[in-house]
């Protein structure tokens, strides 16, 4: 580019040095040091039997972690895209305005406080159960608390969709409007133009949406530590739960890299759609 | 129109229907909240509060509470955050956006990885480190946790922000005679100022509802208002937890309303760039 200034090369590093040492030292070098930890046994020689402890301990919780944290990115990608489906096809202005307005009060409402807000409001004696009961849905003897694997994928749920649907609505909306125009001319159903049409286009983001989604829930403390913190529970809790009881940074560093490999299998499903999307 | 096969009363109620479902799975949860912050006593099994009142309000606000001092921590701790986090950002984006830069993509990886990877690792392991080095409980602490996470919004947001802004603006400032520092500091700086005070926003926003960080770096000395409110709600506490949680949706839901002003489409663009 020809805007670009003549300066040096190094003054750009430069710049950006001192950026890149925060992140560095603070974020790269601690994650680096979990590899370490978690494979150095007391003499400081190579060993796995932090893995073999924390697999005998937390092998249900990691299946646990991973089934949460599946089930609500595919919830989230589905609510995502019918609510922004709705908005960008939708027919009742009306109905489109006030969707827009409704879908994302949570979006930066923080895991802490989704946690406290779910927590009250599927507890037994909660709101949800008593409107249930109030509308007939339900005998009042048969209510229940929600506050175990269900309410953490209702937080999970509640607090990222309207962050994917914002992705995906902007998205859509700057699709070209001729195409979906031409589809509904020749008579197609607006579902079949929303995932036929529609979709195919935007894949890339929502991808994004559901990864970073997907990342962002395998890392959170607060809302399983309120909602459901006894066993069968999330990594992150037994994570903490190992150094706040027993300062064993070791199992917690081996649960921690179980956990990277998992984000990292996100990731790597993320690059091979990116990749098949590239080559089509 | 389309082969439904619903006539228009009926679809018009189906409609009505789900928007009001939807309405209720946002605003039930939250007016629970609501609800719990001004209930003098709720028990099993009335549906409402069975007494409404402000004592609880007064127990959070009362000058030596420790509602109004988690309050000044976190806003404090946020505060530094922002000026931590811009003040290498701001530098590193204008680099990203108009220099050349070695290893290019190299950088980018780095300033996307505490957005893209687990963060539990990482706090476990830091506050391992600053407990050794005394860290651990501290101001500076938090805010250096607070901040390496941060600073990667900046830095995307304000590299996004110098990219915008119109090259020939500054070559004409430099044809001129201004020096590389005048022009950046009278002509891109005040061009780019609302993209970066939009990342100034989200850091802080980010910082003062961080929790997992400060549970592991802060304690035992640091209680941010998010962990004021874990502490309140995991003592069964509802009527305080409430009033915090309440404290830390008003920040949340205000950018929330404002947020299309700053999220332009080439912010929202560099999203998993």
């Amino acid at each position: 580019m020809n805007g670009q200034t003549s300066a040096p090369r190094w003054h750009g590093l430069a710049l950006a040095a001192p950026a890149l040492t925060v992140v560095g030292v603070f974020f790269i070098a601690p994650l680096a040091m979990s590899a370490v930890v978690a494979f150095r046994d007391k003499a400081g020689g190579f060993t796995l039997e932090h893995f073999s402890k924390a697999f005998d301990l937390y092998t249900t919780d990691l299946l646990f972690t991973l089934a949460i944290v599946l089930l609500s990115t595919v919830l989230i990608g589905v609510l995502a895209i019918a609510i922004a489906g709705y908005l960008t096809l939708g027919e009742n202005p009306r109905a489109v305005a006030l969707l827009r307005w409704l879908y994302r009060w949570p979006l930066f409402i923080p895991f802490v406080v989704a946690g406290q807000v779910m927590r009250t409001f599927l507890a037994k004696n909660g709101m949800l159960n008593h409107v249930l009961i109030g509308t007939g849905l339900i005998e009042p003897l048969s209510a229940q608390s929600l506050l175990d694997w269900r309410g953490i994928v209702v937080a999970f749920v509640w607090k990222q969709a309207p962050f994917v649907t914002l992705l995906l609505a902007g998205a859509m909306a700057s699709l070209e409007s001729q195409h979906i125009e031409a589809a509904r001319n020749l008579g197609a159903r607006r579902v079949r133009v929303l995932l036929d049409i529609v979709l195919p286009q935007v894949r890339g983001t929502l991808l994004v949406g559901l990864v970073l989604s997907f990342v962002t829930m395998l890392s959170v403390l607060s809302v399983p530590l309120m909602i459901n913190p006894n066993s069968p529970t999330m990594v992150t809790v037994d994570v903490a739960y190992r150094i706040n009881t027993f300062a064993d940074y070791a199992v917690a560093n081996a649960l921690c890299l179980l956990s990277l490999l998992l984000a990292a299998g996100g990731a790597w499903f993320y690059l091979r759609h990116a990749a098949s999307k590239a080559v089509t | 129109m389309n082969a439904l096969t619903l006539p228009s009363p009926l679809r018009a109620l189906l409609r009505a229907v789900l928007l009001a479902l939807f309405a209720f799975a946002i605003f039930g949860p939250l007016l629970n909240l609501f609800l719990w912050a001004f209930a003098e006593r709720w028990y099993f099994p009335s549906k409402l509060p069975l007494e409404y009142g402000l004592t609880f309000w007064y127990r959070v606000f009362q000058p030596r509470g420790n509602a109004l001092a988690s309050l000044g921590t976190s806003v404090w701790i946020a505060v530094l955050t922002v000026f931590l986090s811009l003040a290498v950002a701001v530098p590193a984006g204008y680099a990203l956006a108009r220099l050349k830069l070695p290893w290019r993509s190299a950088i980018l990886l780095v300033f996307l990885l505490p957005q893209a990877v687990p963060n539990l690792p990482v706090y476990v392991n830091i506050a391992q480190v600053f407990y050794q080095i005394g860290l651990n409980g501290t101001i500076v602490g938090v805010v250096l946790v607070h901040a390496s996470h941060g600073l990667v919004l900046a830095v995307w947001i304000a590299s996004a922000a110098f990219a915008s802004v119109d090259v020939s603006l500054e070559e004409a400032a430099r044809n001129l005679g201004a020096s590389a520092w005048t022009c950046f500091r009278t002509v891109t700086l005040p061009i780019a100022a609302p993209g970066l005070i939009a990342s100034a926003i989200f850091v802080f926003l980010e910082s003062l509802d961080e929790f997992t960080g400060t549970y592991f770096v802060g304690v035992p000395d640091v209680t941010t208002l998010p962990l004021l409110m874990f502490n309140a709600s995991m003592g069964g506490n509802y009527q305080i937890a409430s009033i915090t949680a309440l404290l830390l949706l008003i920040p949340s839901i205000g950018f929330m309303l404002v947020v299309e002003r700053f999220l332009k489409a080439d912010v929202l663009a560099m999203v998993g760039r």
